[in-house]
């Protein structure tokens, strides 16, 4: 990534940040720091934890897209939309049903073992499917994400806690304060993992025969990508909700401009990945201010409509 | 043959309604038959309307794997409920009657479904998935869209949207019946009077020029019909994203035919089965502990997997 490229994005994510900083029901200038306790606090307590809370799920979110999109050697795919969102809403719905005393860190756990369930079936899935029929992937994925979808409804529905589950599963950030966000820190270290591993995993894109010929442990791979992805997603759907094509439309737009190699993208990717949450949650807080309109939302009509210009547009041919 | 499997399948019909209409029923049979009766005319009259809507789409896209409401469309009427009452306030919907709250949805439901139809079959002729798959996007799109305005309406309007938002074959608006049962029986009637010229339509496009049949028009015309009949029944029944794609093959798997005059009425006979069947089962059995929907939604999404898992094997 060229150096005016990586500045810039840099710069916006932090100006958005700061921009984030002093959003919100509050009104508070940002001179006020210097002189006021209370605004002091109010940032420490409640503004800087979401913050920091959207910029961890942005970017784990973005990474989590790329690793599955390597996994499954397709690009039009995400963690909701291969099941892995839908896997890990059962999983932590399993575990408020069946121990609902049991410590939040279980649960999350349970979930990320019901997600990593789910999207290894899926690729299973895809395993079967032509590579010729690219788009095939996504349309399995979402109907597989689905069927697990009504799982979760039957569920949900016989214990009485659909709207539970359907506020719970709309991604947004507005009940996160200092004390309850912190476990995103976990999946910002599977997005570091990941990185670590970055050229590993931009051989494992290559296929199985490519990438066991090169000489890299093909399995081992394959299950420390599902792992990460599981784990960002599962920690994801717990804290903060499902945000849905945060995964499909970054990568792809990351792609476009600066190829596949994971190892140079992959910071662009997570950072634009964060900015991209941001810029939907401020805009989510002034829309219908002093009301919230949860980034899950704002980003599902952001991201459909980029979603479908990226199913349309032509690739540029440097590719 | 395939006319001794229909016979099947009325036979079929005929014992779901039967257990339907009288079991677990106690007490005044006058109020159990009013009761049960208006339901399971609902229930035959959206069957009817998704099987046929279904079969039409499916024909006409040249396509087993489509039905419209994969396609967005029951997302769009949702977003058009929400929009209604974000523009007129509830206060002001309430106040319409509901004559005309119909007939304005139904008007503005009628343009969007052709221009959606239209455009998409335009477009994207040649490339199946990707139809299919801006389809389920423009259903995301619009859906996302909903739950927006949802939050910019007032809490106390929101009940109104809600209300409209789950797919339910338990409680239907007798209000609404009055003008869909007409309506769908109308659609219904048009689809079989074309029963001849979807045969050749199933043909394709080239085939059927060949043979002389006017194929922009008659199109437009099915266009027209699948256009009334999803409005109407998603109008009744709310949102079914897999149920039409469910008897549709249910219908092609039981008579293998694929001449119209027989496909209609076996969709329209297996879908009836499964909505009064199932119905029943939920309401005796389970108690209403699980909602049709729901399970409906769970096998029509098995069915359609399979089918794109199948087609890719072949």
């Amino acid at each position: 990534m060229s150096l005016p490229v990586r500045s810039a994005t840099l710069l916006a994510l932090l100006g958005l940040a700061a921009a984030s900083l002093f959003v919100g029901v509050i009104d508070m200038a940002p001179s006020q720091l210097l002189r006021d306790s209370e605004a002091l606090k109010l940032i420490a307590i409640s503004r800087l934890p979401r913050t920091l809370a959207v910029i961890l799920t942005g970017a784990s979110l973005a990474v989590a897209g790329v690793i599955m999109q390597m996994l499954a050697r397709n690009r039009f795919i995400e963690p909701t939309t291969a099941g892995t969102g839908q896997s890990a809403a059962l999983g932590i719905l399993l575990a408020t049903l069946y121990a609902p005393g049991a410590p939040l860190a279980l649960k999350m756990g349970l979930a990320s073992l019901t997600a990593l369930l789910g999207s290894g079936i899926f690729l299973l899935i895809v395993r079967r499917l032509p590579v010729t029929q690219p788009l095939l992937v996504p349309l399995v994925g979402l109907v597989y994400g689905a069927i697990i979808g009504a799982g979760v409804t039957f569920l949900a529905y016989r214990a009485d806690l659909l709207q539970y589950v359907s506020i719970w599963l709309n991604g947004e950030f507005s009940g996160v304060i200092a004390g309850r966000y912190e476990f995103l820190f976990v999946s910002g270290v599977a997005a570091v993992i990941a990185y670590l591993a970055a050229d590993r995993f931009s051989i494992l894109g290559l296929g199985r025969d490519a990438s066991i010929s090169l000489g890299l442990n093909y399995n081992q791979m394959l299950l420390l990508g599902l792992v990460v992805v599981s784990v960002i997603t599962a920690l994801t759907v717990v804290n903060i909700g499902m945000i849905p094509f945060v995964g499909l439309v970054v990568p792809n737009i990351a792609s476009r401009l600066l190829g596949d190699n994971l190892r140079s993208s992959l910071p662009f990717v997570a950072a634009s990945g964060a900015g991209l949450v941001l810029v939907c949650d401020i805009v989510g807080r002034i829309v219908r201010h002093p009301y919230e309109i949860p980034v899950g939302t704002v980003f599902g009509v952001v991201g459909a409509v980029i979603f479908l210009w990226l199913l349309y547009a032509k690739r540029p041919s440097h590719g | 043959m395939a006319e001794r499997r229909l016979v099947w399948l009325a036979v079929g019909l005929i014992v779901a309604v039967l257990v339907f209409m009288t079991w677990g029923a106690r007490g005044n049979w006058g109020f159990v038959f009013t009761f049960r009766g208006t339901k399971l005319l609902a229930l035959l009259v959206v069957g009817a309307a998704i099987a046929v809507s279904t079969v039409l789409f499916q024909t006409i896209t040249a396509n087993r794997i489509l039905t419209p409401s994969i396609m967005g469309f029951d997302a769009l009427f949702l977003l058009f409920q929400a929009g209604l009452v974000f523009v007129l306030g509830g206060f002001g919907v309430t106040q319409l009657s509901s004559g005309l709250r119909f007939a304005m949805e139904f008007a503005l439901l009628m343009g969007a479904a052709l221009l959606l139809f239209g455009t998409l079959i335009g477009a994207a002729r040649h490339d199946i998935h990707r139809l299919v798959l801006t389809g389920i996007i423009f259903g995301v799109l619009f859906r996302s869209l909903t739950s927006f305005i949802e939050r910019l309406i007032d809490p106390n309007e929101f009940a109104v949207v809600q209300s409209s938002s789950f797919a339910s074959f338990n409680s239907f608006d007798a209000d609404l019946l009055r003008y869909c049962v007409p309506l769908c029986v109308l659609g219904i009637s048009a689809a079989w009077h074309y029963r001849r010229e979807l045969d050749v339509i199933a043909l394709g496009r080239d085939h059927a020029v060949n043979l002389g049949l006017n194929h922009k028009r008659a199109v437009l015309i099915i266009l027209i019909i699948i256009a009334l009949l999803v409005s109407v029944s998603t109008a009744l029944a709310g949102p079914v994203t897999f149920f039409g794609l469910l008897v549709a093959s249910l219908a092609h798997l039981v008579v293998r035919s694929h001449r119209h005059a027989t496909l209609l009425p076996a969709a329209s006979l297996c879908a009836g089965i499964v909505l009064v069947g199932g119905q029943a089962i939920t309401e005796r059995v389970l108690s209403l502990s699980v909602p049709l929907s729901v399970a409906v939604e769970f096998l029509g999404g098995l069915v359609f997997l399979t089918l794109i898992l199948r087609g890719t094997q072949r």
